[in-house]
């Protein structure tokens, strides 16, 4: 029996499991009869022509958590940003785990997508964003037919979270093969400000599938910062869709720091609802190995004078291949619209690749929309200015890295976040210098 | 390659008898409407082709009939009845008009803003022609000057029978039948076209254009053209006119092959200006183009273009860069106006070490059309070494009409070193204001402006084209500024 079918039988037994009179449930009916007649993407799909979901969906996943597995905090303390308090919503194998986390409902709501599902208070929130941003594409209409658990994040009006959110994926690997479907809802009011750390880490090497949705609204005037980490083992593959619905002179950035997993791909979509909005999607992505990371990005400008911003850095090393597909619509009511796109990428080895296309489809006269792509190597000659002053080939190939990187770096507005990155980074390149970047 | 499976057996065997049956008058000037194994076999047949050419043209056809046609180019059109279109039609020998007095004063008044001499205007309007007017026999002085270098110049019918080993050693090996659907269309039912080869270290003297061979038939719709650049020579080729021509069919599928042997440069020229429908979208021709060159060791091959014309283009010009040390260049401008569509780019596949390639379009839309650019740059795995600069920008004029990229941009090796850039943008009120202020009206203050984008692009077309084609740009975004 193949991944799908082995999937669209067991919804019924996840329905089971569920309350089926919640207002989720006709979505979830929907979402699977579109992801049955969909299927997987294959490489036909202009949006999957260059990653192969093959090698990935051969795998025997159990598709529900069997049992409940605890982790102690030391075990995983490595992967939080423990050097500042956060409120923390932590899950193992899709399971909250109540212990690691650390939720409020003191003012705003940082708590999990079951409660949210299932409790009428929280009724009003989910009728009115729950699936409202996601496309109906088939992996994520998988997710929503499975969407159960996640995090729920609630802020109104007028606040601003004083501390950031951690969200931590683990995965035991108890079974041989987990697939995880996790659902998030992220909902900011008028004014509000909020910063979201979200890691995927599994704990050993037994094969781990997430395919996860997202979908974040920021209303008007809201700034919200999320960061990916994502820096798995060599059996661990992501599908990462996120959804931003932006209401006007809302702020909103992305960075993705893709630093490894078997097959990571990043669907990034923002829906400029407004005037006056601004994006940023930013990305690192340095990885080596057979590793593969797939960045497909959209920005959708639908309304006159808004901005984004994209700037995606890759490097890549051994036999890894990129992507970068970054699609930019303006439409025609959008004038004034400023657009910017960058891709830039080294390749380190002589069997890396990389593909990109970077699109621009503009309906609009009036706008300033420019996008740049590069493909090239370490400059020699700054090499050979290191070199002979002395910096060993390593630290000076690293350096020259983080200097190709700061852009997206500098813009991380976490501290701690920023060092423990740098230090992600210095560690994939075999370095210990500290970078004060 | 199509198998010949049982089922086409199966097929033959149920034609069979038919095709005994069956009689084209090859005296007659156009053939019934449709597609088949004997009409192509007549069209082969009709231009006294050898043996190995109606069986290359068969197989062609054979794996056309299992093709679909593509959908993928961002472009919307009603698709055409292959079955209700007549394959071959004699040129007419017949003038359509008598003086040309008689011709649409529309088309004369263009003749007249292009600077085209009467005795052109007659020829392209199609009126009957006294045979000693200058350019036939400035043709035929072309003719022996280049005979006497060993260029060979001509229709490819005539190539196919005068010179069949090179035609047969060359045709079909940068463009295969099986390249894609209209190809392979072209391939099988292909009326005419041009030919030329430039011997060993020959530099030819003049640019080759279709122009000279003004006296002899018209090419039709399916044109094939094949040019081979032999060791170390040097070719400049011109093809279209910027004259409109209002040309009676609806679809085009052109083939061009070039080949740019060792040492050798090609430079390939196109002014495309065909009858882009009326001002509601309604007519205008087609145009599906495979355009290809491969480049051996050191050879050079640039395609030039400038796209005003046809209702829907779908063309990219291509470069394989085979040997090492070789160069592929793309220059094109693509105007679109009223509901033209336009889908155009170029592929630049570097295969040798070394490889250079330059591309640089310029897209220009007015109007309700969209203008989009597809290209793709590859770098295989032992292109070490490669280069390539892109850019691409597109001016917007007025807020229904669209401007689209979609960049390709695969590299398999480290060393390569690609960049890529694109901007979109209008024309700058401030601009305009500037040459308002200095007495320029709005409408020279565009065509200023738009030729200022495109000078990259105009100065690498040969002298005399760029000054009509600088011209062809203002007449095509006329009354577009409103």
């Amino acid at each position: 029996m193949d991944l799908k079918e082995k999937l669209v039988s067991s919804f019924l037994a996840f329905e089971n499991s569920v309350d089926i009179d919640a207002y989720a449930h006709d979505v979830r009916t929907d979402a699977i009869k579109i992801f049955e007649e969909k299927g997987f993407p294959s490489k036909k799909e202009e949006a999957w022509k260059y990653t192969s979901l093959n090698s990935i969906l051969k795998e025997d996943y159990s598709v529900f958590p069997k049992q409940e597995n605890a982790l102690e905090y030391p075990q995983v303390k490595k992967y939080f940003i423990h050097d500042i308090d956060t409120y923390k919503i932590i899950f193992i194998d899709g399971k909250y785990s109540s212990h690691l986390s650390q939720t409020t409902h003191d003012g705003i709501d940082v708590c999990l997508m079951s409660a949210a599902l299932s409790k009428p208070k929280y009724q009003l929130i989910i009728e009115n964003y729950f699936n409202k941003a996601a496309e109906k594409d088939s992996l994520t209409s998988l997710n929503t037919a499975f969407s159960s658990e996640g995090a729920y994040i609630h802020i109104p009006k007028n606040k601003i979270v004083e501390k950031p959110i951690q969200i931590i994926h683990f995965s035991t690997g108890n079974e041989s093969a987990t697939m995880l479907q996790p659902r998030n809802l992220v909902v900011v009011d008028e004014n509000s400000h909020v910063q979201i750390i979200e890691r995927h880490q599994s704990l050993t090497g037994n094969p781990v599938l997430t395919n996860s949705v997202t979908e974040i609204f920021a209303n008007k005037r809201a700034i919200v910062d999320y960061y990916k980490i994502q820096n798995d083992n060599e059996n661990a593959s992501l599908i990462d869709n996120t959804f931003i619905n932006q209401k006007r002179e809302s702020l909103a950035s992305v960075h993705t720091f893709a630093f490894g997993g078997k097959l990571t791909r990043n669907n990034l979509n923002f829906y400029q609802n407004g005037e006056r909005i601004d994006s940023t999607l930013k990305g690192i992505t340095i990885i080596g190995d057979k590793q593969h990371v797939d960045h497909n990005t959209l920005v959708h400008h639908i309304e006159p004078n808004c901005e984004s911003h994209q700037d995606y850095k890759g490097i890549f090393d051994d036999k890894s291949t990129g992507v970068f597909n970054g699609k930019v619509v303006v439409e025609k009511e959008a004038q004034k619209t400023n657009a910017f796109q960058a891709n830039n990428n080294i390749l380190i080895s002589d069997k890396a690749s990389i593909n990109t296309k970077p699109q621009l489809e503009i309906f609009a006269d009036d706008v300033k929309c420019s996008h740049g792509c590069t493909i090239g190597q370490l400059d020699e000659s700054a090499m050979f200015y290191m070199r002979s002053r002395g910096i060993p080939e390593k630290e000076a190939k690293a350096l020259l890295m983080f200097a190709f990187s700061n852009n997206v770096l500098e813009s991380v507005k976490i501290p701690e976040l920023k060092q423990r990155i740098t230090k992600i980074i210095a560690n994939k390149l075999g370095v210990n210098i500290g970078f004060d970047l | 390659m199509s198998k010949y499976t049982e089922d086409d057996l199966r097929e033959e065997l149920k034609t069979k008898e038919y095709e005994y049956g069956f009689y084209t008058d090859i005296e007659s000037d156009t053939f019934p409407n449709g597609l088949n194994e004997d009409i192509v076999r007549a069209i082969s047949k009709k231009k006294e082709e050898p043996n190995w050419m109606t069986e290359w043209r068969l197989e062609a056809f054979r794996v056309w009939k299992n093709m679909e046609e593509p959908e993928w180019a961002n472009v919307h059109y009603e698709k055409p009845d292959f079955q209700g279109i007549s394959y071959y039609s004699a040129p007419n020998s017949k003038p359509k008009y008598d003086s040309l007095d008689e011709v649409d004063p529309e088309l004369l008044a263009t003749f007249e803003k292009l600077g085209i001499s009467l005795d052109e205007q007659k020829k392209l309007a199609g009126v009957a022609m006294d045979v000693v007017v200058d350019s036939v026999s400035v043709a035929t002085t072309f003719k022996k000057t280049l005979a006497e270098q060993g260029i060979i110049f001509m229709s490819i019918s005539e190539a196919i029978k005068e010179h069949p080993e090179l035609v047969k050693k060359y045709i079909g090996t940068v463009v295969p039948q099986k390249d894609n659907f209209y190809a392979a269309l072209n391939s099988a039912v292909f009326s005419d076209g041009s030919f030329c080869y430039i011997p060993k270290g020959v530099r030819c003297p003049m640019e080759l254009s279709t122009y000279f061979r003004i006296n002899q038939a018209g090419t039709g719709q399916f044109e094939r053209t094949l040019v081979i650049a032999d060791e170390g020579s040097y070719v400049s080729y011109l093809e279209g006119c910027t004259a409109p021509s209002r040309d009676e069919n609806q679809l085009h599928a052109a083939v061009v092959e070039l080949i740019a042997l060792d040492d050798a440069e090609i430079k390939y020229s196109t002014v495309q200006n065909w009858f882009p429908g009326n001002a509601e979208g309604k007519g205008g021709v087609y145009n599906f183009v495979t355009k290809r060159g491969l480049c051996e060791t050191n050879a050079k091959i640039s395609w030039t273009q400038v796209e005003t014309g046809s209702a829907v283009t779908w063309k990219y010009p291509s470069c394989i860069l085979k040997g090492d040390n070789s160069v592929g260049e793309f220059y094109s401008i693509a105007v679109t106006n009223n509901y033209q569509q336009a889908d155009t780019g170029t592929k630049m596949v570097h295969l040798g070490k070394n490889t250079k390639s330059t591309i640089i379009s310029k897209g220009i839309s007015a109007g309700k059309s969209q203008n989009s650019y597809r290209g793709l740059v590859q770098i295989n795995s032992r292109a070490e070494n490669a280069r390539n600069f892109s850019q691409c920008d597109s001016l917007l004029m007025g807020n229904e009409c669209g401007a689209h990229t979609f960049p390709y941009i695969e590299a398999k090796n480290k060393t390569a070193k690609i960049e890529h850039e694109a901007t979109t943008s209008k024309i700058g009120e401030d601009q305009i204001f500037y040459c308002n202020q200095r007495g320029i009206d709005t409408e020279k203050a565009i065509a200023l402006i738009v030729n200022g984008f495109s000078k990259e692009v105009l100065n690498k077309l040969p002298m005399e084209f760029a000054v009509e084609a600088q011209k062809l740009l203002e007449i095509s975004l006329e009354g577009s500024v409103g």
